[in-house]
């Protein structure tokens, strides 16, 4: 077969551009997300038992069922129940961040129970509140520490984010349909959204390495 | 007698059928130094955690200089009065030396940067580590460690200290230069409660040595009435052991 080198390189700017609404869609969802997650993190291993037993069933729910049906609920099952459209953007937002924010919040609960069970008794034994400790000795440690997973969450992300191409929202993999639409060039558009894909991970990839080296050498 | 400063009335700990605590009652007067002893396992730890509410007592009651501990009510206000100084010292490694004694002071005394560098800077020129100010944990020795967590405890002005095995965790050359603080804080009057398997110390600085197993004071006095002449079975069994 032929392959359309041409063609890949034209729509490069198009894909582009798509590219740029897949970033925003994940910083926003993962900015969200990292909001939600460190609340219902810090939930999970809250002494109050109603509020512990939300947050696991959020957890659970979020992490049992697909992303793709979690759009589809926000998108086509929520209108129904608030009797009005929701607009596909906020619905991809809305969606991709409530996933995040499970995934995330099992990342801070992991960060913070790694920490040394002594830190919290001697900032507790100092006259400090459980939050005051929380935030200037806990979270500081944990921090570092789960830097390298949210690493991992933002690139899935990243890559999850392609499945709110259904609800019609045009980031890279709509646009890369619908140029294959326009030109039946399968190959070489998925090959070129491939490699688009591709080029920003690395980059995340490569970004989360040097914060870890930051945050190591004090 | 002088002011009590902690009194402790059958104090019960237990963790769900494991009894730790039995009914203990134990009065620390100001100025005193009490040192807890017994074997592993016997509760004397757990009794000092107790009076920091580190460990939620199941029974009994415990007075902090006038006012009684009742849970999260109060024990913010009460652990500001009460340092304590742990077995494994628990610095905090993302802090240098300086912030980590400035921290508490600032944050739960209220008090301006300036004062608490400057009381900082008294307590580590007290424990001989002025130098280190701007050290992390982690470039220190271990004696070195806990000498700064007893600088940390005292910046807080504590009215008594307590110590929960300070030197268990020392390497053997190390565990005099952190008693030898311990030694001057006493005989500056500090109110301590100390938890240790130093029996050289106990005899030396402690006013009292209290002997704790099986989660009640079997037998307390002064230390030469009790490594000289313990009364019961159980004192005499364990001296035996470790002297």
């Amino acid at each position: 077969m032929d392959l359309n080198i041409d063609l890949m390189v034209n729509s490069l700017p198009l894909l582009i551009a798509g590219a740029g609404i897949t970033v925003e869609i994940t910083a926003m969802s993962v900015f969200l997300g990292l909001i939600i997650g460190c609340m219902v993190g810090i939930a999970r291993l809250c002494n109050i038992k109603p509020i512990r037993y939300i947050a696991n069933v959020y957890v659970d729910f979020i992490r049992g069922t697909p992303l793709l049906v979690q759009i589809f609920l926000v998108y086509f099952a929520l209108p129904g129940i608030i009797g009005s459209r929701v607009d596909p953007f906020v619905a991809a937002i809305s969606a991709c961040s409530i996933n995040s924010g499970a995934y995330i919040a099992e990342i801070f609960r992991a960060g913070i129970q790694s920490i040394d069970k002594g830190q919290m008794e001697a900032g507790r034994s100092l006259g400090m509140t459980w939050a005051q400790t929380m935030r200037y000795i806990i979270m500081p440690q944990a921090f570092k520490r789960i830097i390298p997973p949210l690493g991992n969450e933002f690139i899935a992300m990243l890559k999850d984010s392609s499945l709110v191409s259904v609800i019609g929202f045009e980031e890279l993999t709509r646009r890369g349909q619908l140029i294959i639409a326009r030109t039946y060039a399968s190959f070489e558009i998925w090959m070129a959204v491939a490699l688009v894909y591709l080029v920003m991970t690395f980059a995340v990839a490569r970004f989360t390495g040097y914060l870890e080296r930051r945050f190591d050498t004090k | 007698m002088s002011k009590e400063m902690i009194k402790i009335t059958d104090l019960k700990k237990s963790f769900g059928e494991l009894h730790v605590l039995n009914g203990v009652n134990l009065t620390i007067a100001e100025k005193e130094v009490v040192v807890i002893i017994g074997p592993s396992g016997s509760g004397k730890s757990t009794l000092l955690r107790c009076i920091n509410y580190l460990e939620e007592p199941t029974g009994g009651s415990i007075v902090i200089d006038g006012i009684p501990l009742n849970g999260e009510a109060n024990i913010n206000e009460v652990r500001k009065e009460v340092g304590m100084v742990f077995q494994r010292f628990n610095l905090f490694p993302h802090m240098n030396v300086m912030e980590n004694l400035m921290l508490a002071p600032m944050k739960v005394r209220g008090i301006k940067k300036e004062e608490a560098e400057a009381t900082a800077t008294k307590y580590l020129q007290k424990v001989g580590l002025l130098d280190k100010a701007h050290s992390y944990p982690d470039q220190l020795s271990g004696g070195q460690q806990q000498r700064v967590a007893i600088a940390r405890a005292l910046c807080m002005k504590p009215k008594a200290l307590l110590f929960d095995e300070p030197t268990s965790a020392l390497d053997p050359e190390m565990v005099n230069e952190v008693l030898d603080v311990m030694k001057e804080l006493a005989n500056e009057g500090m109110t301590m409660a100390v938890v240790t398997h130093e029996m050289g110390f106990a005899r030396e600085v402690g006013d009292r040595v209290v002997f704790v197993d099986g989660g009640i004071i079997q037998e307390e006095g002064t230390p030469e009435e009790l490594f000289g002449h313990p009364k019961t079975e159980r004192c005499k069994s364990f001296l035996s052991k470790i002297l």
